[in-house]
């Protein structure tokens, strides 16, 4: 079983309107949308929830008024800063800032502080019409994104291997921060999705040196590679330099706009256009690329 | 005290960076000069390549503390790998193992406090820089950029901004993508937010969930709909249904993408600046309205 992953360091490269477009090339395949910050792919795969999981996110301790004696020993402590004075002179924790460490709870002579775990993150396995796609609804501000990205890989991949089906394709997220390393760690294969602009290039540069980090063969494309044909060249020279396959250079079309609206792929809406095409040959270069492995 | 703005979106790429930058030179041309650019989505940093006329004066490291467990004086009692919430700790008693693994640990002291043996001491592990750039008019731009490989861009964040120059009027926190922790660290102490759409249905669906996570910080804010004339209206009627304030619209031109593609940001032409007097008179009254 393989797992393609795409990311792109810079956010809004495309990655997600190129996943959905390659699902629906696939002829067997798990879906997995790991961006769970900000996960757009059921928007264009319209899943119908077959189950749902909660998942537990970190603690939020919370100060009980009345048996606080105001003895500061809980803000000493607390590293985040979290723990403030209101002005009743109570004490009071911002949920927001709060890391779940406990320690207040444990050095609180009154035993005064409590914490409770949010149950507002979600996962789920879902049909769609490319297929089963796990993906996830996390709650506002919360912490452990990287620990949801791994639960959703994870159960796309167990999935994958019950069902016999050889490839998961995960939507990741953007940065090469926590949730792009939990998206990356154990993945065999990265396809980046590079937009021609400085910042396209410079953070594709750092997600690269990320992911020699981890043993992954990484595949490339520009997408609206016309909007700036120079930079264009300077990131394919800088692909061959560094010997990542570009597997395709995608024009800027509306028309992947229009599919959006549409809650359709490119390749859905319009087959026969350009991009469409391209995909089509992406498609085959990527899983041809695994296969040569 | 400052004032604090921050530019904060949910999708990434619907124009944060283009927002912040032109706001930024904005603010210095019409309003103070005393004005700090603070950039941080520590692990992708954009906003100097829009900057070049800034001169880099300063760098420092940010390190996070990490503790070290001494074999020879720790008696395996597993009080630390108990008190440890994020399972960054392990302690075998009959191999004589303790050790902290640095990429789960959250720098909180709780094992510090855990142990009675004194068998724990903590040392400096680099998460990332903070680069300080200046300009000759008085005006800065504070950058913040993650160490590759590092799962701390949470914590480096918080760290950044020790360093915000406190004699600024005008602070501009520019955010990374996305709608969880390090986002909250954004902006969860700044007096107006800027929240930057696209009028597609990405765009709007990653806007709503940014709307509930300020509106749950209680935070003052608006939206700037970059892009517009692509993809639908549907955007503007969320925005009138919810009563949210629309700061402005900026119109999509395929030759001002190729101009951001490039590294060159102002745009000169009337229809651009026109939002960005009207972005930034909104911003002056809000000012004027905190005191």
């Amino acid at each position: 079983m393989d797992e393609i992953t795409v990311l792109s360091g810079k956010g809004g490269t495309g990655k997600t309107s190129i996943t959905a477009a390659l699902a629906s090339l696939a002829d067997d395949v798990v879906l997995c949308d790991s961006d769970v910050d900000a996960a757009d792919l059921h928007l264009i795969l319209k899943p119908d929830i077959r189950e749902t999981h909660n998942f537990e996110s970190s603690w939020v301790a919370k100060i009980d008024k009345e048996n606080c004696t105001l003895c500061n020993v809980c803000i000493d402590v607390c590293r985040y800063n979290a723990i403030h004075s209101t002005k009743d002179g109570s004490l009071e924790i911002n949920p927001f800032q709060c890391e779940g460490c406990r320690l207040c709870e444990r050095v609180c002579p009154e035993e005064t502080i409590s914490s409770t775990r949010n149950n507002n993150n979600y996962w789920y396995i879902s049909d769609t019409r490319f297929g089963t796609l796990v993906h996830a609804k996390m709650g506002a501000g919360e912490e452990n994104s990287g620990k949801l990205v791994t639960t959703v890989r994870e159960a796309a991949k167990s999935i994958a291997k019950e069902k016999n089906i050889e490839t998961v394709l995960n939507d990741g997220p953007p940065g090469i921060g926590c949730p792009v390393i939990s998206a990356l760690t154990g993945t065999k294969t990265v396809l980046m999705v590079i937009e021609p602009t400085k910042s396209g290039l410079h953070d594709s540069k750092r997600l690269f040196e990320l992911i020699g980090s981890f043993n992954a063969k990484v595949f490339a494309l520009i997408n609206k590679y016309d909007i700036n044909p120079e930079t264009t060249d300077e990131i394919a020279t800088w692909l061959h330099e560094n010997s990542i396959p570009l597997l395709a250079k995608l024009p800027f079309d509306t028309q992947m706009v229009e599919a959006m609206v549409q809650e359709k792929t490119i390749i859905e809406y319009r087959p026969k256009a350009e991009v469409s095409l391209l995909l089509n040959d992406v498609w085959k270069k990527l899983t041809k690329g695994i296969n040569n492995n | 005290m400052s004032f604090k703005i921050a530019i904060a979106s949910g999708k990434g790429g619907t124009g944060k960076t283009t927002v912040s930058v032109n706001l930024f030179r904005w603010i210095i041309q019409y309003w103070t000069q005393k004005v700090q650019l603070v950039d941080c989505d520590v692990e992708e940093p954009n906003d100097k390549i829009f900057l070049p006329e800034y001169s880099l004066v300063e760098q420092k490291e940010i390190v996070q503390l990490i503790p070290k467990i001494d074999t020879n004086d720790c008696t395996f009692c597993r009080r630390c790998v108990e008190w440890c919430e994020f399972n960054a700790i392990v302690v075998i008693p009959i191999a004589e193992f303790a050790e902290v693994n640095n990429a789960l640990c959250h720098s909180c002291g709780a094992c510090l406090i855990a142990c009675q043996d004194n068998a724990m001491k903590e040392y400096p592990h680099p998460i990332g820089m903070a680069n300080f750039y200046k300009h000759a008019n008085g005006s800065s731009l504070l950058e913040g950029e993650l160490k590759i490989g590092s799962a701390m861009q949470t914590m480096l964040i918080g760290e950044l901004k020790q360093f915000v120059e406190p004699t600024s009027e005008v602070i501009i926190y520019d955010a990374p993508p996305g709608t969880s922790c390090p986002v909250v660290e954004s902006v969860s102490d700044s007096d107006f937010i800027i929240l930057v759409t696209e009028p597609t249905p990405f765009g709007l669906h990653d806007l709503k969930l940014t709307v509930d996570l300020i509106r749950e910080l209680k935070i003052d804010f608006g939206v700037v709909v970059n892009k517009a004339g692509l993809g639908t209206e549907d955007v503007f009627e969320y925005l009138k249904s919810e009563n949210i304030e629309l700061l402005g619209k900026i119109p999509f031109s395929k030759e001002y993408a190729s101009n951001y593609a490039r590294g060159h940001l102002v745009s000169n032409e009337k229809a651009f600046a026109e939002q960005y007097n009207s972005i930034g008179e909104v911003l002056i009254n809000k000012f004027k309205q905190n005191g």
